[in-house]
């Protein structure tokens, strides 16, 4: 048993279960066979009766005033129901939910109204017959602007208060802070070696290849608005979304609808949602916005990161780390309506895997004319792993060690778990050292290394990168307000519910309250969940989706957290469901309830096991012989449940600590070798390998899918994707022709390998793996690429490393 | 633009059966099909006929209904991911290769995917895996990062060589058009409206 120091909670380290049936198997997905029979119906393919549709005129400036805005020949154009303008859209419906520092000095509103604050921004709608009528009416709406000087650079903005994104702000910094966990200053005077790094993470964005979409319908007699929505934040927390529309939380209902692809970037979707709203609200009819691509680019409040590191690490003469010291800038835009809880997920594993005992974090969250930051796949953390994995790499050049030896050496130890980092957050288990073994081997790396260098003697630029990251999972509410000294509300829940019932056949049906399906198997996690509960074929498995009307408490997905919580709810549930069919099996076989045991999928007396019960009998019995029930039973065998999240602990009124809030702790260490062309600037991968830790794992074909396919993000997100905007903040990558998605030609075939350390604080020990790859990927491709340009001192400072980038680098050293 | 557009009869045979269909001559082949017809199999990624997710086999020849006016297919014979399984029980062989290799995640490239393999496979039966990387790579895919789609087509060809347990073949969709796919295959892309 290891203690928590803290609680005086005691975390029992765990063994893997080892006697599941379906937990741990490659089942094929229950939810594939139709969408490969393309019956998917995800919201673009859904249609209303009376159905209009919108299409928003959008700004071609990065920053102006709004003159006016004329609608009129809009209006009169064929088959227009409607136009609404910004200033029109304030009175109908109110700013759309903003979690951010000050939502009331930068209020973020679904059309513009004083002035535009990014190219793109929307200023009016126009609802029509068809998206067709209505692109053709937007171009008639006549908006006049008065341009202002463009805000485009964040390193200028944050000093400068005569040009401002928002006026009542006072100034370009949106949130400023700098934390300090244990003696950074005293660690940094003690150190032998201090290595400094700057660097430079370019915007890119999620770009999944359904855009986001809602369908409206306002029933004006009941004040009830349907949405039905790709968003994937269907939650009890939705009331926020209902106050933006003016309905009352309870009378509004969003349906969820599969989504093609997320990775971050179907959460909230509050802009989308609220533009259909409007339209319905207006027209009385129902109104669908499914933006397209350029849309979606420009608008769809989902940017990446755009994060200006400065980082030190202190460490030993012999490259023991001691403190690491974070000052970061992030560009977020023109709003800030998600806060800063990408930095919240950074700091949750800040110090990567790392023995480190104290660090610093200093933030500051600026605005500037471009679209805003949402979601992607990382949520910030992934930003912070490619930092500290960086300064390690400069400070293994630095030493001349191994950079695996150097993490080796630094590795949190197997026994140190449950272990705090110094931000406060618990790791809940790990064994580091055990995956950089199996990826060493998986990958070959002394062989590969031999063969670099004979590959390098023929004048090859070949180099290997090596990266050893954490992977965040299960996040809890206190991240939301931790940032505060007085936070409106100190929430705590992250709740997840779900709902089980058996039919009188004994069938099941669960009903999972947030999202149906963005790529991300949740039917077949729950599934396979109740298969192992109930000792039936995840394919028999009834699954649907409750909308939020009436739903139970849910958070929905987001930072790798529901494989987890379905885990726990669906355990709950199916807890409450045994303990009546017991005692209902000890009606039928006259025992008492304390014999039996579940076996097989039944009920049986313990030593007599053909004393049984069946668990389709049971059923039957509980729906059709009431009876033959216990007296205080009655008819049904159903259950709800909701599972809480599984470790939280406030933080220190200092903030000195801020509690544990990610306690499921992934790790991952990828391997990549490159060779890169100095004719072109171009890389190639030759050889990638990959070996995670996500605890216990459900579906493993499943995780390694999103292993691959992250690491293909991460991969692009190092070489090919970035959101480019020129200095008048004009947006030069709209499309797929310059934001580029790699082909099966552009990213690696995978080496993957698994170990399995179980949380001590999860049903089965389950960790959250969504976010796998890309959390590693960037990283290990800025090594391989620094190792491969090795004689020009190449160090990657920027992401993506694009050819230009790369030959400039070269070019500099070169030069030097 | 002030009058009504025109509006044009055209005729399309989609997976199998014929259609007249009253159209702008500026609605796209993607919309008529989702819109009109009803099939909704087919999704639009990009709109620009960079991602390849409104793939169609138009004649047999995959091309990409987003960027296609509805009026330059007129006559042509179309196939969709409806089009494809054999049966409401049973799917086509390259359908059940990707499920049993979790070739998909949300399933938006599927079909897209699932009619470019139709069509690289009855070109090269027995593929590389370099060869299928080079194939696909004319259709995007966000979530998979495409390593278990190359083992679904890999997968896919040895089932369709294999073929059926009586040893009958079962022959591709759009096979017999191999050899004329010339009129309509690849026609000029469009401007995006």
């Amino acid at each position: 048993m290891a203690t928590n120091p803290r609680t005086n909670t005691e975390i029992p380290l765990v063994e893997k279960p080892s006697d599941l049936k379906w937990i741990g198997k490659s089942v094929k997905r229950v939810e594939d066979p139709k969408y490969l029979r393309g019956l998917g119906k995800y919201v673009a393919d859904l249609g209303f009766d009376g159905m209009l549709h919108a299409a928003v005129v959008r700004s071609p400036y990065a920053h102006a005033r709004i003159l006016s805005v004329d609608t009129s020949a809009a209006k009169a154009m064929p088959g227009v129901r409607a136009v609404v303008t910004g200033a029109e859209a304030a009175e109908i419906v109110d700013p759309l939910p903003d979690s951010g520092p000050a939502p009331e000095q930068h209020v973020l509103r679904v059309l513009a109204v004083d002035k535009v604050r990014y190219v793109g921004e929307g200023v009016a709608v126009v609802i029509a017959d068809t998206r067709y009528l209505a692109e053709d009416a937007r171009d008639m709406v006549l908006v006049e602007y008065e341009p202002l000087d463009v805000i485009a650079d964040p390193l200028v903005a944050l000093a400068d208060t005569s040009n401002l994104v928002h006026d009542d702000l006072g100034t370009n910094i949106a949130y400023e802070r700098t934390f300090t966990f244990g003696d950074v200053e005293g660690d940094f005077a003690a150190a032998d070696i201090i290595v400094k790094d700057k660097l430079h993470w370019h915007r890119c964005a999620a770009q999944a290849l359904d855009n986001s979409g809602a369908i409206a319908i306002y029933d004006a007699g009941s004040g009830e608005m349907t949405l039905h929505t790709n968003s994937i934040s269907i939650t009890s927390f939705s009331f926020g979304l209902a106050a933006s529309m003016r309905v009352a939380s309870n009378k509004l209902n969003m349906v969820p609808h599969p989504s093609g692809g997320s990775f971050g970037a179907r959460f909230s979707n509050w802009r989308t949602a609220v533009t259909a709203a409007l339209g319905a609200k207006v027209t009385g009819r129902p109104v669908k916005y499914s933006e397209d691509r350029l849309d979606h680019i420009l608008n769809g409040d989902q940017h990446s990161s755009d994060r200006y590191y400065e980082l030190e690490l202190a460490m030993t003469e012999d490259g023991i780390f001691k403190s690491y010291r974070t000052d970061v800038v992030d560009d977020y835009g023109a709003y800030i309506y998600l806060g800063v809880g990408t930095h919240g997920n950074a700091m949750a594993q800040v110090v990567g895997p790392y023995r480190i005992q104290s660090t610093e974090y200093r933030l500051r969250a600026v605005l500037t004319n471009k679209c805003q930051q949402g979601a992607y796949r990382g949520f910030g953390a992934e930003v912070a792993n490619w930092a500290i994995e960086r300064i390690v790499d400069k400070a293994a050049r630095q030493l001349d060690i191994d950079p695996a030896e150097l993490r080796r050496k630094n590795f949190i130890q197997p026994d140190q778990f449950p272990y705090h980092i110094p931000t406060g957050n618990l790791y809940d288990s790990g064994d580091y050292e055990r995956v950089l073994d199996h990826a060493l081997d998986e990958f070959d790396y002394a062989g590969m290394r031999a063969e670099q260098e004979r590959m390098r003697a023929e004048g090859r630029n070949v180099g290997i990168g090596i990266v050893s990251c954490q992977e965040r999972s299960v996040y809890s509410a206190t991240e939301f307000w931790f940032w505060f000294d007085e936070p409106a509300a100190e929430v705590t829940s992250t709740p997840e519910g779900v709902k089980l019932v058996v039919d009188p056949m004994g069938n099941l049906n669960v009903t999972l309250y947030s999202t149906p399906f963005w790529g991300n198997s949740s039917d077949t996690m729950a599934a396979m969940l109740l298969a192992e509960d109930f000792d039936v074929d995840p394919q028999t498995i009834g699954i649907d989706y409750g909308g939020t009307k009436g739903g139970l408490p849910a958070a929905g997905p987001g930072g790798s957290r529901l494989t987890v919580m379905y885990a726990g709810a669906i355990r709950g549930a199916a807890g409450k469901i045994k303990e009546k069919a017991r005692r209902i099996a000890a009606e039928m076989l006259e025992a008492d309830a304390d014999d039996l045991e579940w076996s097989d999928g039944g009920f049986q007396v313990v030593g007599s096991p053909s004393s049984r019960a069946e668990f389709a009998d049971i059923a039957m019995t509980a729906h059709l012989f009431a009876t033959k029930l216990p007296d205080d039973l009655q008819s049904g065998l159903e259950a709800t449940h909701v599972y809480d999240h599984p470790y939280t602990t406030m933080p220190s009124k200092d903030r000195s600590d801020l509690g544990s809030f990610y306690p499921c702790m992934g790790h991952a260490c990828h391997l990549a070798m490159v060779e890169v062309d100095l004719e072109t600037g171009g890389v190639e991968i030759l050889r990638y390998a990959a070996v995670h830790d996500a605890g216990t794992m459900v579906n493993p074909r499943s995780l390694e899918g999103q292993i691959i396919g992250g690491t293909a993000q991460g991969v692009a997100t190092a070489l090919l994707e970035e959101l480019v905007y020129d200095d008048q903040g004009q947006l030069l990558s709209t499309s797929f022709m310059d934001f580029l998605m790699p082909t099966a030609m552009e990213v690696p075939e995978l080496l993957i390998g698994h170990e399995e350390t179980p949380s001590p604080i999860t049903e089965y020990g389950i960790k959250g793996g969504g976010e796998a790859g890309r959390m590693m990927a960037p990283g290990a491709m800025s090594a391989a690429i620094d190792d491969a340009l090795r004689e020009y001192d190449v160090h990657v400072t920027d992401l993506p490393a694009t050819p230009e980038r790369i030959l400039d680098w070269v070019g500099q050293k070169a030069g030097s | 633009m002030s009058d009504a557009p025109s509006r044009r009869t055209i005729e399309l045979t989609v997976n199998g059966e014929r259609h007249e269909v009253e159209v702008e001559p500026r609605k796209l082949l993607a919309d008529v099909l989702r819109q009109d017809l009803g099939l909704t199999g087919l999704n639009l990624g990009c709109s620009h006929g960079v991602c390849g997710s409104c793939t169609v086999l138009l004649d047999g020849a995959t091309a990409r209904s987003c960027i296609l006016f509805a009026v330059q297919a007129d006559g042509a014979e179309i196939t969709t991911i409806e089009g494809i399984a054999p049966s409401n029980e049973e799917m086509h062989p390259i359908q059940e290769a990707f499920w049993e290799q979790q070739g998909l995640q949300c399933g938006y490239c599927t079909p897209g995917m699932v009619l470019r393999t139709v069509e690289l496979l009855r070109e090269n039966p027995d593929p590389t895996r370099e060869e299928v990387r080079e194939g696909i790579a004319s259709n995007l895919c966000r979530c998979t990062g495409y390593q278990f789609i190359v083992d679904s087509v890999i997968d896919a060809a040895a089932r369709l060589r294999e073929g059926e347990p009586d040893g009958h073949v079962r022959p591709l969709i759009g096979a017999e058009e191999a050899g004329s796919e010339d009129d309509h295959a690849n026609p000029a892309p469009a401007a995006h409206p």
